[in-house]
């Protein structure tokens, strides 16, 4: 017999114990005096959040050189809601802001908390981008299959046949499978994980905080509010259900064979983890071969 | 402030306008850009990925405007001089950004070199349609600060002006060129670095929980700022915010938001305003112009005068803001204001508003391409003498 969704829920959810009794178990990394949060009840959003501070402590990165961009919607709300340098920039363009906060303070690890809708449909041009430059950036995209914010219209995800309210009759356009887009473009590490895998999730944050270049972690979560309401799917529970009972981990799957069908199996793991020097390393290369010691890098303000 | 010696290239230089621009720009202190090419404006990136290396700039060709200005907006926040640099389509493609930039209140540089619009237009040949733009370009009310330099010479002096103005009021700063300005080669003489002035950017002192990225005193002043990665935990959006940079979302906090955005640069006009005029005084009529259109304007001032009419020319350096006060003193004397320029009639309707029917108000138009005949200015000057 599967384990019930609240089962799963406490035996996975990893929130990090702190020595001293705190007013939040996660103070100093949230901004508390900005809760309550606007993410609905049981929205898979949080999670990653809790994810995102659990693997910042995880990563032993110094705090102070972290920073967090998002864009626009419920998922870019939580550049918000984190106790870093924090910015909440342009629909879409998260990813080219903090392309310029990298390279303008390179001592620095830059995270972009994102949408699907942020960052593969408006954003699209960004991400691949900074991919093939293998910018030292580590992405997290929340992908709850629609633009919520907007009030749950189809985006660049949603599957073949979920309704969404501009798929009224369901929708009929081939949806992005994110990690191959990743791979492709030239990202050095890239995983999916769904809300429901926040030891995963944690774990890949970690990782990608502390790998140098590109990095790509796709989350699947709910949006019980929107997308699973619209298409009958129940609460953020019984999706976190669905995860458990649907998710695949293959780590060795070729990206090209993980598109995700409407509530069909969804193959999760880390399917890139390689080496590769990122632009501002080659760029040092090629300008100190050619310009000798008349070269001078920057080094930031 | 003095310039770091090691981004001035003191000396006599037969440059053009973009050049002259890059050279202001590194020596004003610049060390990011992100920009994407478009003629006639690729030849300032150019010229900037050439020097960088060697001064310990940044520089990075996006894969678009959107994605240019975006750059320069996180960039700033890190504490670096940063700009881009752009034509009309990419002008329109960074309005939104620029909007983020203004709200966001980075100090930052984003160069126009106007050629002909709509859309693809004219790209090798002059235009000055973009001014409008540049005061209302991007969505909501805020004010900004265009500068439009007439010879390369001025491309590389208020260049470091455009850096200096934007760190003094924390703002975008629109570096308005033209074509003809952009691609014209003149002498540029580059002083030394200790005789140009420079304003470094304010940072912050105090304790780090104190600091709050935004004061809205209503006072026309700004805050300081931080440099990211050095453990503030600044949170800056583009929503509406508070002094802490937190969004509120309702119409108290946009009142204060917005009309600080827009009291920081009005309230200080007279001190942002940089405009030259010869012979307004006694003048019946004035000439107001901008840029290359300056130039050529000047010709026909001379033979005016040399008519015998009473002419002044007044040439808007700072085009934004609009030396409104300044066009409020010289209305009742003058019997015309001529205003020619290279574009079907945008500066004209700023100087109408503030003539208020006081006097003659005469366009003289060009849809761009190519300048004036200066005979077309004259015989306005000559109607609004009458
Ligand atoms: C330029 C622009 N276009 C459209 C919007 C409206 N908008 C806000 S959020 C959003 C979609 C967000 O979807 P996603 O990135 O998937 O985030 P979610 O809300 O689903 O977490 C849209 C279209 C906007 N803010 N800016
Ligand atoms: S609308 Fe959906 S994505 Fe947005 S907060 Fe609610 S549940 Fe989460
Ligand atoms: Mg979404």
């Amino acid at each position: 017999m599967s384990k019930t969704a609240e089962q799963i829920l406490s035996d996975e959810l990893l929130i990090p114990q702190p020595k001293e009794p705190l007013a939040h178990p996660m103070e100093g990394y949230l901004r508390t005096d900005r809760l309550p949060h606007i993410w609905c009840s049981t929205c898979g959003i949080g999670t990653v959040i809790t994810a995102f501070i659990a693997g910042l402590q995880k990563s032993g990165l110094e705090r102070d050189k972290v920073g967090v961009v998002s864009g626009i919607g419920c998922s870019g709300r939580a550049a918000g809601y984190l106790q870093l340098d924090s910015f909440h920039s342009t629909h879409g363009r998260a990813i080219a802001f903090a392309t310029g906060v990298a390279l303008g303070n390179p001592d620095m690890k830059v995270a972009v908390i994102s949408g699907d809708g942020d960052i593969a449909a408006i954003g699209g041009n960004h991400f691949i981008h900074a991919a093939r430059r293998n910018m030292n950036l580590a992405i997290i995209c929340i992908n709850n299959f629609n633009y919520a914010m907007t009030g749950g219209q189809a985006g660049p995800t949603t599957p073949e046949s979920a309704n969404a309210s501009t798929a009224p009759y369901g929708a009929y356009e081939y949806p992005f499978n994110l990690p191959f887009l990743a791979e492709s473009s030239g990202a050095v590490y890239v995983a999916r994980w769904t809300s429901l895998h926040v030891r995963r999730v944690t774990n890949a944050i970690a990782e990608a905080l502390v790998k140098p270049g590109f990095s790509f972690i796709e989350v699947i979560a709910p949006c019980p509010t929107l997308y699973a309401r619209r298409n009958r799917l129940g609460s953020g529970l019984d999706l976190m259900r669905f995860y458990h009972d649907n998710a695949v981990i293959d780590h060795n799957a070729d990206t090209r064979d993980i598109d995700i069908e409407y509530q069909k199996k969804i193959v999760v793991g880390k399917f890139v983890d390689k080496e590769k020097p990122t632009f501002l390393e080659n760029k040092d290369a090629v300008l100190s071969a050619k310009l000798g010691d008349k070269y001078i890098p920057y080094k930031g303000a | 402030m003095k310039a770091d010696p090691i981004g001035v290239a003191t000396g006599n230089h037969y440059i053009d306008g973009d050049h002259a621009c890059a050279e202001g720009a590194i020596a004003g202190g610049c060390r990011f850009l992100a920009g994407y090419p478009i003629t006639p404006s690729t030849e300032v990136a150019e010229r900037m990925a050439e020097r960088f290396p060697f001064v310990g700039g940044q520089f990075i060709q996006m894969e678009d405007e959107l994605a240019s200005m975006a750059a320069v907006a996180g960039a700033a926040w890190t504490g670096v001089k940063a700009m881009t640099v752009t034509s009309g389509p990419g002008f329109s493609l960074m309005m939104e950004n620029l909007g983020l930039a203004t709200m966001m209140e980075v100090p930052c540089v984003l160069v126009n070199v106007q050629r002909g619009g709509p859309s693809t237009g004219l790209p090798t040949l002059t235009g000055q349609g973009d001014m409008m733009q540049a005061r209302w370009g991007s969505h909501g009310d805020y004010e900004l600060i265009s500068l439009c330099p007439n010879s390369p010479q001025e491309c590389f002096d208020l260049t470091i002006t455009a850096f200096n103005l934007a760190e003094t009021y924390r703002v975008p700063v629109l570096f308005m060129m033209d074509e003809c300005v952009g691609h014209m080669t003149e002498k540029v003489v580059i002083p030394e670095a200790d005789e140009i002035e420079i304003i470094p950017r304010k940072f912050y002192q105090g304790k780090k929980e104190d600091y709050r990225p935004y004061q809205f005193k209503g006072d026309g002043s700004v805050g300081p700022m931080i440099k990211a990665g050095e453990g503030y935990n600044i949170h800056v959006t583009g929503l509406t915010h508070d002094e802490r940079g937190y969004p509120v979302i309702n119409a108290e906090a946009q009142d204060k938001n917005v009309r600080h955005l827009v009291d920081k640069i009005l309230l200080n006009e007279e001190k942002i305003r940089i405009i030259e005029e010869d012979q307004v005084e006694d003048a019946d009529v004035v000439v107001i112009s901008y840029g290359i259109t300056s130039r050529v304007a000047l010709k026909a001032v001379q033979d005016a005068r040399a008519k015998g009419l009473k002419v002044g020319t007044m040439r808007l350096i700072t085009v934004w803001p609009f030396p409104e006060k300044r066009i409020h003193e010289l209305r009742d004397k003058v019997k015309a204001f001529v205003v020619p320029e290279i574009n079907l009639g945008q500066i004209v309707l700023e100087v109408e508003r503030c003539v208020s029917g006081k006097a003659k108000t005469i366009l003289v138009p060009h849809a761009g391409g190519w300048v004036h005949d200066p005979n077309d200015i004259l015989n306005a000057i000559e109607e609004g003498a009458k």
